[in-house]
């Protein structure tokens, strides 16, 4: 039997205790994180981050800064990686991978119709073409949550496999939005949903829903993952997006992510963070460690 | 032991027919059926396996009755039908008991009259006779009106700092062994009976040895009353011979000792360890008063069960009011 | 797609276990070199001059010189508890007692830091349970408490609630402190005086609330510590004049307590031993399962009565939660108790590795698997990976006898009747954990099972409001909530 080749019932999908989970959760930011686990940490999460910005008034310029600033996250401090993605809409994707070069960075489009996905299928599609042509690296897509809220989840599914075929070799980010799922047996079975349709990712959130990504529903979804990756060989990717801003809970996430899926998800290829002020923080930890003073915002740049 | 008058036939019982007329004295004396005290287990009358029995006296010494002299395997066989009763008995809806406890009484009241009258062979006066049939009934009343209440009582919603909804229960422990007054031959067995099988546990019963008359009567009017059999089983024997068995049998829960015999109570006690049986020694209980009865009666024999389970907690902000 | 077969996945967690030191600082923790009877409010020199080491077992290395007890020095207790309870205790208003006791609960959490620290040294566990548990549980059983102590009225209808007079209590290795509050306290809120007896592996946090307990101006003599071994604790049950035995430990030493003190009318509550039986249905949210296995059998080294050591997973899901748990196992850190990441800590003592050890052995002589994790363990000290067994029969010593230790037995059901019987089918009944999702599941499970506490979705949580204590052969009493208080009172 080819286990990807079944389509699981998802209404059957296993059911997530909150209490439980929560508690889980929880026990991971007991772990302390020291001297060199926390040095390496650190630049793990650099590395994982996807530099974002998604704003109505974004412009060429902008996303030139925030590219600039992906490959020179701080000059001063030899040895530090890149960040792993720049994350713009579709009409940014050609700026940006201009601006990127041969730096090794990856461009990532939000697609059909972000944030809401209240839009066509058609429209949907063509949206996630146009990224692609743009030369975009990774489609970050969003479900139809109203249509999963509605228990169409055959829509849900079909929508979600159509724009993996559109994304041709792009790999496909599915955005479940959580804050609008709300309980995290609607996000596992969203996951499961995702995964089987054909994610190479999933994802928590846009940024423009709170709550965005949380420890819990991080940790619901890293467990959807080990099931199937369990049941089918193939791994999928994981990606909290949004409220992730301080190096201490970057680093939290990375300790659950290290105690549920293990070290061969602990790169960015298997693992992203989807924000824009965390690499800040991290480099503000960074200098901390290395010499031993109290940091200040002011002597790390913004863009 | 020898017979001085014929087994169970009062003076007074002399000038009565069947019929409850006079006796004119014209008419041949009827034979009066004399009736055969057996023991009670799982809902049947055996004679005791051992074949053994004793002679029930009253005061005078005047013969009342062949009383069975219960053995070990009686006790054992008994244990083995009140364990096989527990589990339906406890399972059993609280008002469902209150209701057969009511019919017990029901039972009692109609079989007043034979009550009074095994009393009196049992050198009670007719008041004391009356008295302590009446109480015994209103006894059965007040414990199966506790049936169903005894539990919202003693049961607590415990307010944990978790999310979690906690609550204890009083359940019964499980099959008891008692050994009832042995002074008393009606109200003392009533008075050890009704709390153990209110708060729905299964029990074996020694009765009084020297007024043992009741017990088996007792007995009958339980299996007249819808109590499945096995909850309760009434013995008649020795004290000194059953009670190690009481204390040591690894199948049994708890063990009630109506009695002030220190040694007695020391024995119970240690044998008692040899599973950790729940003791329970009334031994300045005056049965006839009203302090006999109370529902802590139940919650001797009642374990405390804590049930723990999570509570969802979403969107707690939006759903306030 | 290439596809691979299930089996020959397996995920890594090297990395996860392999975190920096990251050790608390002993210097938190005033530990005094030598330690003296707490009698009648002060420290008294024992009369027999004897001392015994206390040593951390992580180390093996000694922490205190404790002193031993012997009749004399426990008959001068019991005196100072008897004069504290007639002259001044008894007497006391109970508004004031609540005083005393807030006071307590007050003072601990004050120096809980230092508790914490002191715990994980003398016992062994690690210090994220002692901080995050033991310690602030404690402080939180007393401040329930004393609140009890001027509204006894209301806690039993129609009766009024009598002291008992000196009580003996006696307490295990496995929750030092915390055994010395759930003691302690409820019998002080019902106005009795105490003579208590910690574990001679453990005595320091006793030794420090005894202090706290000086600090706090209770009345010389309410409550007197004092230390030793097994004869100890034997001379304060049988010591005639107290009124009141209560014990928490081995089902075997509770035995003994009930007859010695058979011809007596000292009152008693037990709180022994369990092998408690977590159940997880088909349905069940697994992975929260799961991690309820783990905190129900891995917590404080599996060194609780309540450990849910007997595992029954419905046959349909055995393979997944085996799978899930051994991936779990992977992620726990055995080690330096001391250290903020272990999860894992110090077997208490030598004899009680001995015990564990034994039952290794034996489960792989009866034929079950043995899977433990591939942690690293120091090689100072006493410690013990995460064990499970599969391939287990009910019929198994492992399964029946209480090991005591971080070590699970794991069998497969199929229906709901036969796990309720199997669950049942042991000498004790002090827990038990039901996992399912199904509402109408749970209250049959929780129903039929005969046990004191019955965690449904959850394990090992405890409260100071929840009453906590056994059927059958796991003792009689309860400890914690509007129940513990029973245990120290007569109604009239």
């Amino acid at each position: 039997m080819i286990a990807t080749k079944t389509i699981p019932d998802f209404s059957l999908s296993p059911r997530v205790d909150q209490v439980g989970i929560e508690e889980r959760a929880s026990r991971v930011t007991k772990r302390s994180i020291k001297n060199e686990t926390k040095v390496n940490g650190l630049m793990l999460a650099l590395n994982m981050i996807d530099l974002t910005t998604l704003e109505g008034k974004d412009t060429d310029g902008k996303v030139k800064q925030l590219c600039y600033k992906a490959q020179h996250l701080l000059d001063t401090y030899p040895g530090l990686p890149t960040v792993a993605a720049v994350c713009v809409y579709p009409s940014m994707v050609k700026v940006a991978k201009t601006a990127l070069g041969n730096s090794g960075i990856k461009v990532a489009a939000v697609a059909t119709a972000f944030p809401s996905g209240q839009a066509p299928r058609d429209v949907k599609i063509r949206d996630t073409k146009f990224a692609v042509d743009q030369g975009a690296d990774e489609i970050d897509m969003v479900i139809s949550r109203g249509k999963f809220h509605m228990g169409e989840y055959n829509f849900v599914f079909d929508e979600i496999a159509a724009v993996k075929e559109a994304c041709g070799n792009a790999r496909l980010k599915v955005i479940l939005e959580t804050g609008e799922l709300v309980t995290y047996d609607k996000v596992r079975r969203a996951s499961d949903i995702a995964m089987y349709a054909g994610a190479d990712f999933i994802k928590t959130s846009t940024g423009k829903i709170s709550p965005a990504a949380t420890l819990p529903v991080t940790l619901v979804m890293l467990e959807a993952i080990r099931d199937f990756y369990y049941k089918t060989g193939k791994k999928i990717a994981m990606k909290p997006a949004g409220g992730i801003s301080k190096a201490k809970l970057a680093l939290h996430y990375l300790v659950l992510l290290n105690e549920v899926l293990g070290e061969e998800w602990m790169n960015n290829e298997w693992f992203r963070f989807g924000a824009s002020s965390l690499a800040n923080d991290i480099l503000m930890q960074l200098m901390k460690q290395k010499t031993g003073v109290y940091q200040s915002a002011d002597y790390f740049s913004i863009d | 032991m020898a017979t001085k008058t014929k087994p169970g036939i009062p003076k007074e019982s002399i000038n009565l027919n069947g019929n409850g007329h006079s006796n004119n004295g014209t008419e041949p004396k009827r034979l009066e059926v004399l009736k055969t005290y057996k023991i009670y287990i799982g809902g049947q009358f055996p004679r005791t396996e051992s074949g053994r029995y004793y002679h029930a006296t009253n005061g005078k010494g005047e013969l009342l009755a062949n009383v069975c002299l219960s053995s070990r395997k009686d006790f054992r066989d008994a244990v083995v039908a009140a364990r096989a009763a527990f589990g339906g008995w406890s399972a059993r809806a609280a008002f469902n008991r209150g209701q057969i406890l009511y019919r017990i009484a029901e039972m009692l009241e109609g079989r007043k009259a034979q009550f009074i009258d095994e009393l009196m062979k049992q050198d009670s006066t007719r008041a004391q006779a009356e008295a302590e049939v009446n109480l015994a009934i209103d006894r059965f009343i007040y414990y199966s009106g506790w049936c169903d209440k005894f539990q919202q009582i003693f049961s607590a919603v415990n307010p944990v700092a978790s999310s979690h909804f906690n609550f204890s229960v009083p359940e019964p422990t499980g099959v008891v062994a008692a050994i009832a007054a042995q002074d008393s031959s009606l109200i003392g067995l009533v008075s050890v009976i009704a709390p153990i099988i209110a708060g729905g546990n299964s029990c074996v019963v020694l009765a009084s040895n020297t007024k043992p008359l009741c017990a088996v009567t007792f007995a009958e009017v339980l299996n007249s009353s819808d109590l499945p059999g096995g909850v309760v089983n009434i013995l008649t024997g020795k004290v000194a011979e059953l009670v190690p068995f009481f204390a040591d049998h690894m199948d049994v829960n708890a063990t009630v000792y109506c009695g002030a015999e220190a040694n007695m109570q020391q024995m119970i006690k240690e044998k008692s360890a040899l599973n950790v049986k729940r003791v329970q020694i009334y031994d300045k209980v005056k049965w006839m008063s009203e302090e006999a009865q109370s529902p802590y009666f139940i919650m001797d024999l009642q374990e405390i069960k804590t049930t723990w389970h999570p509570i969802e907690n979403i969107g707690g902000a939006k759903a306030g009011y | 797609m290439a596809v691979k077969k299930s089996n020959t996945i397996k995920l890594k967690f090297d990395s996860a276990r392999n975190l920096a030191p990251a050790p608390e600082s002993k210097s938190a923790a005033k530990i005094n070199e030598r330690y003296d009877l707490f009698i009648n409010g002060k420290f008294e020199k024992p009369s027999g001059k004897k001392y015994f080491a206390t040593i951390n077992p992580a180390n093996e290395e000694k922490l205190a010189d404790v002193a031993e007890a012997n009749n004399a020095d426990v008959n001068k207790a019991v005196t100072a508890a008897r004069t504290a309870y007639e002259k001044v205790w008894k007497k006391t208003a109970p508004k004031e007692r609540a005083k005393y006791i807030y006071r307590i609960a007050r003072m601990i959490q004050e120096r809980a830091r230092e508790f914490a620290v002191i715990e994980t040294l003398d016992g062994g566990k690690p210090i994220r349970e002692s901080r995050d548990f033991d310690v602030p549980t404690a402080a939180n059983h007393f401040f329930y408490y004393a609140g009890w102590a001027d509204k006894l009225e209301y806690a039993f209808p129609n009766r009024n609630a009598q002291p008992l007079g000196v009580a003996g209590q006696i307490i295990p290795w496995n929750f030092p402190l915390l055994m010395a509050a759930w003691k302690i306290a409820p019998a002080l809120a019902t106005g009795n005086t105490v003579v208590l007896k910690p574990a001679e592996t453990t005595p320091l946090t006793a030794l420090k609330l005894a202090e706290i307990i000086r600090e706090a101006d209770l009345p010389p003599g309410v409550v007197n510590i004092i230390t030793g071994a097994g004869e100890t604790g034997a001379a304060i049950v049988n010591h005639p004049d107290i009124n009141k035995i209560a014990f928490t430990g081995s089902t075997n030493v509770g035995k003994i307590i009930q007859r010695a003190i058979a011809g007596t009318n000292k009152k008693a509550t037990l709180e022994l031993g369990g092998k408690a039986a977590n159940i997880i249905f088909d349905d069940a949210p697994l992975d929260q399962a799961v991690e309820g296995v783990i905190n129900g059998i891995f917590f404080n080294q599996g060194h609780v009565c309540c450990a849910g050591s007997r595992l029954y997973v419905q046959e349909s899901v055995y393979k997944t939660v085996v799978q899930k748990l051994k991936d779990r196992m992977e992620t726990l850190i055995v080690g330096d108790p001391m250290d903020k990441n272990t999860d894992i800590g110090a077997i208490n003592s030598k004899e009680q590795l001995e015990t564990i050890n034994k039952y290794l052995k034996i489960g792989q002589q009866e034929g079950a698997e043995m899977y433990q994790s591939a942690c690293s363990v120091p090689r100072k000290g006493f410690y013990c990976r995460p064990t499970i067994f599969t391939n287990v029969a009910q019929s198994n010593r492992i399964a029946q006898e209480e090991i005591f230790g971080p070590v699970l037995t794991i069998q497969s059901f199929r229906t709901d009747d036969e796990v309720i019987e199997k669950a049942n089918n042991t000498p004790f009944g002090l827990s038990a954990g039901v996992w399912t999702d199904k509402g109408s599941k749970i209250f049959n499970l929780t129903t039929k099972l005969r046990a004191g506490v019955i965690w449904a979705n959850t394990y090992n949580k405890f409260d100071p409001v929840s009453p906590f204590g056994g059927y059958k052969e796991s003792g009689y009493g309860r400890e914690g909530g509007l129940h513990g208080l029973q245990a120290y009172i007569n109604l009239v």
